[in-house]
């Protein structure tokens, strides 16, 4: 039941404290016609409300969450404790420097330590997400190229295997998208790289390792490729969990990063977050860095280069989340930023390993901190789809990998597990895999059918997509409270 | 696998057919069956220009969304209004769901006979 449908006229709770400035009430063609349906409900109603739905809901702390390139790791809980700290949560953005030193400082480290994981000289934490912190890493590209005067320099060169967000953020960026083919080993085919590299190239868009879970090995060579047409190199962080403290965007020859604070530095992830996608640069980029940043004089005080690309978000970006994500750092420490990587890869592997007899690997060869499976033959000889395995495992707790992605893998499933899964959660993972599989080849109807466990069992997404229905439909509209 | 013997095909799924001094494009069976139930259709406009071998449309289904390739350079005559609001009908009849009429061809890129094509996909 939606929460509109509870709701009774009338009925009210105490969330808010009462307001203790002069109401303003704005001029008659300031104000709405209708009132906002708003849900009248009690606070009891309220909490039971969320907290059904959250039943309703799979987290990380529910069960295992193997999402392929999202990183569901577990958030400790100390990262909240040190959000919730008054001195950080109870702030304003217009408050005078002086007073928020401490706020400041935690975006002055943080700036400073992923700028080491990374490699980079400069960040800026104002982007909200990964898609976001592409786009805003795509306008210092364009930025850097204007600033030359060298116009003509309006495509960017993405492989077949990236991120849908990659092209979708070059497009809304102003440039037009040069995909090349990803080699038999699912790696930057060089020789296409060669022939794309022209002296019209903005730069190239690059996850490694990449999005079938390989360390591309020729990356030394493809960011001298592009450096010599005169383009700059994009690291898109989505994958940085197999190297953090391990090997640098940086000193693989990128110029610009972003990184997603709620992928890989176990901030909350899902359910909107929210989430943080600060985008690192280069010495020669941190000029156009978006609106204000820290800068560390006597005290600590904000600054706006004169040729910043402007606001990509209101103020600070999603400051709490930085707080989490330094926590993060400061707890695992220098040793603890690489251990953490190593013993991602470390499972993925293992898990593949579990696996690799029964389910067909895209790349039959050691992956990094996750592995693409292709369900193409056992479709062609049970019917059972990579879709109806991931439904077979919502009946069994498990939250499926990521499906259909990336496209040159057929029927994929790409699992990545994360450093904070027990091996015996693995083992568990791996067992319910094989029993799937079994099943697929002696009852797939029953696959067919899942789930048939969850709150709602099998969805008609095509006529989801076909009609959506966005927004609930008010039986009336009311004109309660415009002026109350 | 449906193929029309009086349409010529692109290795990239696209099928062709000849009208006068345009072509007229559609996805084939084949590319609508691989790609699932489609959801969304997104088609250029009349006037627009198509080059040989870059995207001039995309399909979206539940799984993913492709680019639709154009098969030969020129500018777009007319397009299907129709699939707007009915992808389906690219599933349901992908020989008559037309996508584009393109004229002005400049040039058109090496295209398969039926049989070419139905050899092309069963090795691929």
């Amino acid at each position: 039941m939606l929460i509109f449908e509870k709701s009774r006229p009338g009925r009210k709770c105490q969330l808010l404290p009462p307001c203790d400035v002069e109401l303003v009430r704005p001029g008659k063609e300031d104000q709405r016609e209708q009132a906002l349906h708003l849900p009248e409900l009690s606070e009891g109603e309220l909490s039971r409300h969320y907290t059904e739905l959250a039943k309703k809901c799979h987290g990380v702390n529910d069960g295992f969450y193997p999402l392929g390139s999202c990183t569901m790791k577990y958030n400790p809980r100390i990262n909240e404790e040190m959000a919730g700290l008054a001195g950080f949560a109870e702030i304003h953005p217009l408050q005078p420097v002086s007073t928020v030193q401490g706020c400041l400082e935690v975006l002055s480290l943080a700036e400073t330590y992923l700028c080491e994981i990374t490699g980079m000289d400069a960040m800026s934490f104002q982007p909200a997400a990964g898609a976001h912190g592409e786009f805003a890493g795509l306008l210092l590209i364009k930025a850097y190229h204007e600033s030359r005067n060298d116009k003509k320099r309006r495509k960017i060169i993405i492989p077949d295997s990236a991120h849908g967000t990659n092209p979708a953020s070059a497009v809304m960026a102003g440039f037009t998208v040069v995909s090349i083919p990803s080699g038999p080993d699912g790696c930057v085919d060089l020789e296409k790289l060669r022939e794309a590299a022209t002296d019209e190239v903005a730069g190239l868009m690059l996850t490694n390792p990449n999005t079938v879970g390989l360390f591309d090995k020729n990356i030394l060579e493809i960011t001298d490729i592009i450096h010599a047409c005169g383009g700059l190199c994009y690291y898109d962080g989505a994958n940085l969990n197999a190297v953090m403290g391990v090997a640098r965007p940086g000193d693989m020859g990128f110029d610009v990063v972003h990184l997603n604070l709620h992928k890989t530095f176990s901030t909350p992830h899902g359910g909107g977050g929210p989430g943080s996608g600060p985008v690192g640069c280069k010495k020669i980029l941190e000029k156009f860095l978006p609106s204000i940043r820290v800068a560390k004089k006597d005290g600590y005080e904000v600054e706006r280069a004169k040729e910043s690309i402007g606001e990509m978000k209101s103020f600070y970006g999603n400051f709490l989340v930085v707080v989490r994500a330094l926590t993060y750092i400061l707890t695992l420490g220098k040793e603890g930023i690489p251990q953490a990587s190593q013993n991602a890869v470390l499972n993925a592997n293992y898990m593949m390993h579990g696996l690799k007899d029964l389910y067909s690997m895209a790349y039959d060869t050691i992956c990094m901190h996750e592995f693409v499976m292709s369900l193409k033959d056992l479709k062609k000889t049970t019917g059972i789809s990579a879709m109806d395995i991931a439904k077979g495992l919502l009946d069994r707790g498990i939250h499926p990998p990521t499906m259909y992605f990336p496209l040159i893998v057929e029927e994929a499933l790409m699992a990545e597990p994360t450093e904070t899964e027990s091996k015996e959660t693995l083992d568990d993972a791996i067992q319910v895999f094989r029993e799937l599989y079994e099943l697929a080849k002696t009852d797939p109807e029953k696959l067919h059918e899942a789930p048939v466990t969850t709150p709602v069992t099998r969805l008609d997404e095509v006529g989801a997509a076909r009609h959506p229905v966005l927004r609930y439909l008010f039986e009336e509209t009311s004109p309660q409270g415009a002026d109350a | 696998m449906e193929l029309r013997e009086e349409l010529k095909y692109s290795k990239s799924h696209e099928w062709v057919k000849e009208d006068g001094d345009q072509v007229i494009i559609g996805l084939t069976d084949y590319a609508q069956s691989e790609l699932g139930d489609l959801v969304f259709v997104n088609l250029p406009e009349e006037g627009d220009q198509v080059t040989v071998g870059e995207a001039f449309a995309d399909v979206e289904s539940v799984k993913a969304v492709s680019d639709v390739y154009s098969p030969v350079s020129g500018v777009v005559n007319e397009i299907n209004e129709a699939l707007l609001d009915a992808p389906e009908s690219i599933n349901e009849a992908p020989y008559d769901a037309w996508f584009v009429k393109v004229g002005e061809i400049a040039e058109t890129e090496e295209l398969l006979s039926a049989e070419e094509y139905r050899a092309f996909v069963e090795e691929g």
